[in-house]
């Protein structure tokens, strides 16, 4: 059995018939073709699958997407505007806050949230804040960096 | 110009697309028809398949295919490949089947494959594959393995032993005999999972009416693994294309072909559709290769006066259930050829028993054998410094091989190209006020703290390497890159490289030299790499060889093109080639510089012809390969400060200082970027990561829930620091830099602990240093 499901995606409104089980990245990558949102694990521990739904940062991996009908939804797609880098993605490009790039999708949204939460945050609070998102290539080093900046440009 | 581009850290050039979610991983790639493929895996490490029904996967809806190891072989698709076989080692290369046909022997070993019209499809199918398996008993501890009535796995390898090898220099018995003191130690260097955070995928679209396959594939070496499938596939190579697209990180987990690989093409075939194979991490963790799994009882002989005389090791090495594309190396000739690491040790001799067992195969991961060498011998370093009560800096001093620039030839025969060890300790202890660290340290120890600091010195071997020592080691590929210059008529610049950086940032760093060298700007130069049908024959990214070799490629091409272009110009001024000189992107007579033609000039005529020298081919580009006269060696100090709480055994990291030496470096940013990361990683050894079997050869630590990856907040910032010291061993003077973070910082932080621990009366705990083993550790010593 089908079910449907109403969402507005980087200000797009999208309505598909899917399977009750489809997991809403799969219908973030496989229905929208909106690939830069990563899969990297099965248990809902690496966060490179996190996307913001209705201002906050969630596991697309953990959530199936009849549970996203009626909500917001951005992805790494639609956060630059008008032809311009938010600041997180210039930040990151400026304090090489990225290597292989697997995990900055998931990293630049949990960053955009948290700093929605908190707009100066201490370089403790900004680790403390990235707990859900794991790096194997930068040590997080200057993803922390990244984040301080971003927070002096917003 | 050249000053400026080169040594500079400018942003990265890869970057808009990964930041933006426009970067195509291989999942990401979608074919019209595309199917999916789900690999069924056996749940036992060690059993007997009596019968595979696939009848009620095959007749679920949207189900194309259901495959067996018989359909597989049948089809003429053979074992995978194992791609080094050291001499001397009377290796055992048995069989390893893309899918399992009589026997299972690690628990994740394929027996099956589903392809269905959608991923979810495929899954569900592969669940109703029903296998009966006779459960044998299994073994996951490779010292265990080779004892008397142990499983056997391979009927050609009895004990299990895969392979026996060892290296030896100078006298160790008489060196033994004379020594004041020796140190003993049972290390055990724990198996790691490499986790990067893109999991495997393989997506190949097989055509029937040529014979032609296209694979997108995860991979660190496309050109490898094209080589390889030629042998498996019965595909002729020329026929193969691989493409590694964007890749989101390798660690040295994506060097080998993998069983998955030859099974999608398979399916591709038996299907006539493509197919594609997306890894679940809960899959990674049991078919991607593991790392390190070391047994090693080792011993160091030294002086009164902490001079160190001799080291003798015996090492029992996890493989694993198979023979990986590069394991047997691993734990030989990039680990034993290493156990002199900065220091002037005399003697040596390692015996190492490659060891199969019921478990991953295993193969490079991140520093792969360096690491195994390098904590060796640290630890073995500190624990003569303590039982002489000597200070671990002061030891290292006293033993390091003094600074050299024309090769300096250590006990296990291989000649290191260039260094000056204690040049980067006194660095690092100048960064971190040592003498005032020490007296904190001892002011917070009688307040009851438990402060420890711990040192790394280490030399490691990369850049591999040159393709005659490649052939001699046993190593089925040459070890030289290739690189091409393309010039185009608008003077814009395409270069092709054999490398497959993933996440190294060379697009970067070779658009840089090519800048520099040639007059052009960063943003002119595309480099293009990890397709085969689009770049020349290479090795690949491993070993920290990227820019050490591929760099060595790019310069000879580049030279190259400065050569023909002095001809174009030479003949547009009406001048002798041998008189015109090159400055700074410009071409011009000896003595005249206001006479000149750019590069761009001189491409588009080159490239138009109109007016060109008698006989002089139109065009500019050029094609080099570049085989390097030796490896590079880069070394380092690296110093760790830590706070273990004795009450509940946990481990704070508060201060971390790091002194590497790479030779010239093209972009400090990157540079300091690998650093980082490989920091991270070593520190997980220490103190997180471990994979662990059950008694039933069953993984524990089989998910990122079980397994510790390093967070953000277990790490304060890192305080780098740099020296140059420029290697021959190519045109640049660059060493690798990708690898010595993790090589160095895990007996750094190790070494710290133990300090820490010291007036405790602890003297081994066995990594990880996670704060239950601390916390026992400490109550075990109290006793």
């Amino acid at each position: 059995m089908k079910h449907s499901v109403s969402v507005t995606v980087n200000g797009v409104r999208r309505k598909h018939e899917v399977e009750a089980r489809l997991l809403l990245v799969h219908y973030l990558r496989e229905t929208l073709g909106l690939t830069g949102t990563n899969v990297g694990c099965d248990t809902s521990q690496c966060g490179s699958c996190t996307v913001l739904l209705d201002g906050k940062a969630v596991k697309s991996c953990t959530m199936l997407a009849v549970q996203a009908d009626g909500s917001e939804i951005t992805t790494i797609e639609g956060l630059a505007a008008d032809g311009k880098l938010h600041p997180l993605q210039s930040a990151f490009w400026e304090k090489h806050g990225l290597q292989c790039g697997f995990c900055t999708p998931g990293m630049i949204l949990t960053a955009c949230h948290l700093l929605a939460k908190n707009p100066k945050p201490s370089d403790a609070e900004i680790r403390h804040g990235l707990e859900g998102n794991f790096c194997r290539c930068t040590g997080y080093q200057n993803i922390v960096a990244a984040v301080k900046e971003a927070a002096t440009r917003m | 110009m050249a000053t400026r581009i080169f040594g500079s850290g400018i942003k990265r050039r890869e970057d808009p697309r990964l930041i933006t979610g426009q970067a195509k991983y291989t999942d990401d790639f979608v074919l019209p028809g595309m199917a999916h493929l789900a690999v069924v895996r056996s749940p036992y490490a060690h059993a007997k398949i009596k019968g595979i029904r696939t009848k009620k996967a095959a007749a679920m809806e949207g189900v194309l295919g259901v495959f067996t190891g018989k359909d597989m072989k049948e089809a003429g698709f053979g074992p995978i490949p194992c791609a080094w076989v050291v001499p001397g080692s009377d290796t055992k290369t048995p069989p390893y089947r893309p899918l399992a046909i009589d026997v299972v022997r690690f628990a994740g070993n394929a027996v099956a494959v589903v392809v269905a019209v959608d991923r979810y499809g495929a899954r569900d199918a592969a669940e109703a594959v029903e296998v009966d398996y006779e459960p044998l008993p299994a073994v996951s501890n490779a010292e265990e393995a080779t004892r008397k009535g142990q499983p056997q796995l391979h009927a050609e390898a009895p004990n299990n032993i895969c392979f026996k090898w060892n290296v030896k220099g100078g006298d160790v018995e008489a060196a033994f005999r004379s020594a004041d003191v020796v140190v003993k130690e049972r290390i055990l260097n724990q198996r790691l999972i490499p986790n990067a955070i893109e999991p495997r995928a393989a997506l190949a679209q097989y055509s029937a009416a040529t014979n032609e396959v296209t694979l997108w594939v995860t991979s660190q070496n496309p050109h490898i693994v094209r080589f390889l499938l030629s042998l498996d596939t019965g595909i002729p190579e020329q026929k193969i294309r691989v493409i590694a697209p964007e890749v989101g990180g390798g660690f040295g987990s994506k060097i080998p072909h993998y069983p998955e690989d030859a099974m999608a093409i398979f399916a591709s075939k038996m299907c006539g559709c493509p197919v594609k194979w997306t890894e679940t991490r809960s899959e990674n963790y049991r078919g991607t290769i593991h790392g390190r799994d070391h047994i090693q009882d080792v011993e160091m002989a030294a002086t009164k006066d902490g001079k160190i005389l001799a080291l003798r090791a015996k090492v029992w090495a996890n493989l694993g259930a198979y023979l990986s594309t590069a394991s047997t190396g691993i734990p030989t000739i990039l680990h034993g050829l290493m156990l002199s690491g900065a220091y002037d040790i005399k003697n040596i001799h390692e015996d190492v028993y490659g060891v199969f067992t019921n478990t991953t195969p295993t193969d490079a991961y991140r520093g792969a054998g360096r690491p195994e060498a390098t904590f060796m011998v640290e630890r073995l370093v500190d624990l003569v410094a303590k039982k002489l009560k000597m200070d671990p800096a002061d030891i290292r001093k006293k033993n390091f091989i003094p600074p050299f620039t024309e090769g300096h030839t250590v006990a296990t025969g291989i000649t290191y190209d260039s260094g000056n060890y204690a040049g980067t300790l006194d660095k690092a202890v100048t960064i971190l006020d040592y003498p005032g660290l020490r007296r904190q340290q001892a002011e917070r120890r009688r307040k009851g703290e438990c402060v420890g600091i711990g040192f790394s010195t280490y030399a490691e071997i990369c850049g591999l390497g040159p393709s005659q020592v490649a052939g001699a080691v046993g190593f089925g590929g040459g070890l030289w890159e290739s690189a091409i210059v393309r010039f185009h008529p608008s003077g814009k610049v395409n270069v092709m490289v054999g490398i497959s950086p993933h996440g190294q940032g060379e697009e970067t760093t070779f658009a840089q030299i090519v800048a520099s060298e040639l007059g052009v700007s960063v943003e002119d130069v595309e480099v293009v790499h990890g397709d085969t049908e689009r770049t020349p024959m290479g090795w690949g990214s491993y070993g920290s060889r990227s820019t050490p070799v591929g760099s060595g490629a790019l310069m000879g091409a580049i030279a190259k093109i400065r050569e023909k272009a002095k001809i174009v110009t030479a003949h547009l001024l009406e001048a002798a080639t041998e008189d015109i000189d090159y400055e700074d992107g410009k071409f011009f007579v000896k003595g005249s510089p206001s006479k000149f033609k750019t590069i761009q000039d001189v491409a588009l005529m080159a490239n138009v012809a109109w007016n060109l020298p008698k006989g002089l081919e139109p065009g500019l580009e050029a094609s080099a390969f570049f085989d390097p006269p030796n490896f590079v060696y880069p070394f380092g100090a690296h110093i760790a400060v830590v706070r273990v709480d004795p009450e509940t055994g946990e481990i704070r990291l508060e201060r971390y200082v790091a002194v590497d030496d790479c030779g010239r470096v093209i972009n400090p940013m990157i540079v300091e970027g690998q650093i980082h990361g490989g920091i991270v990683q070593g520190i997980g050894q220490a103190l997180f990561e471990g994979a662990a079997y059950d008694e039933n050869a069953q993984l524990l630590t089989g998910s990122m829930m079980d397994y510790a990856i390093p967070r953000a907040r277990s790490f304060p910032r890192f305080e780098l620091g740099m020296t140059e010291t420029p290697t021959s061993a190519n045109p640049l003077g660059v060493k690798g830099i990708g690898e010595t973070g993790t090589i160095a910082s895990t007996p750094a932080v190790y070494n710290a602990v133990m300090d820490a621990l010291a007036p405790l009366g602890v003297e081994q705990v066995h990594m990880p240093l996670t704060p239950e083993r601390v916390w026992r550790a400490i109550q075990q010593a109290r006793r």
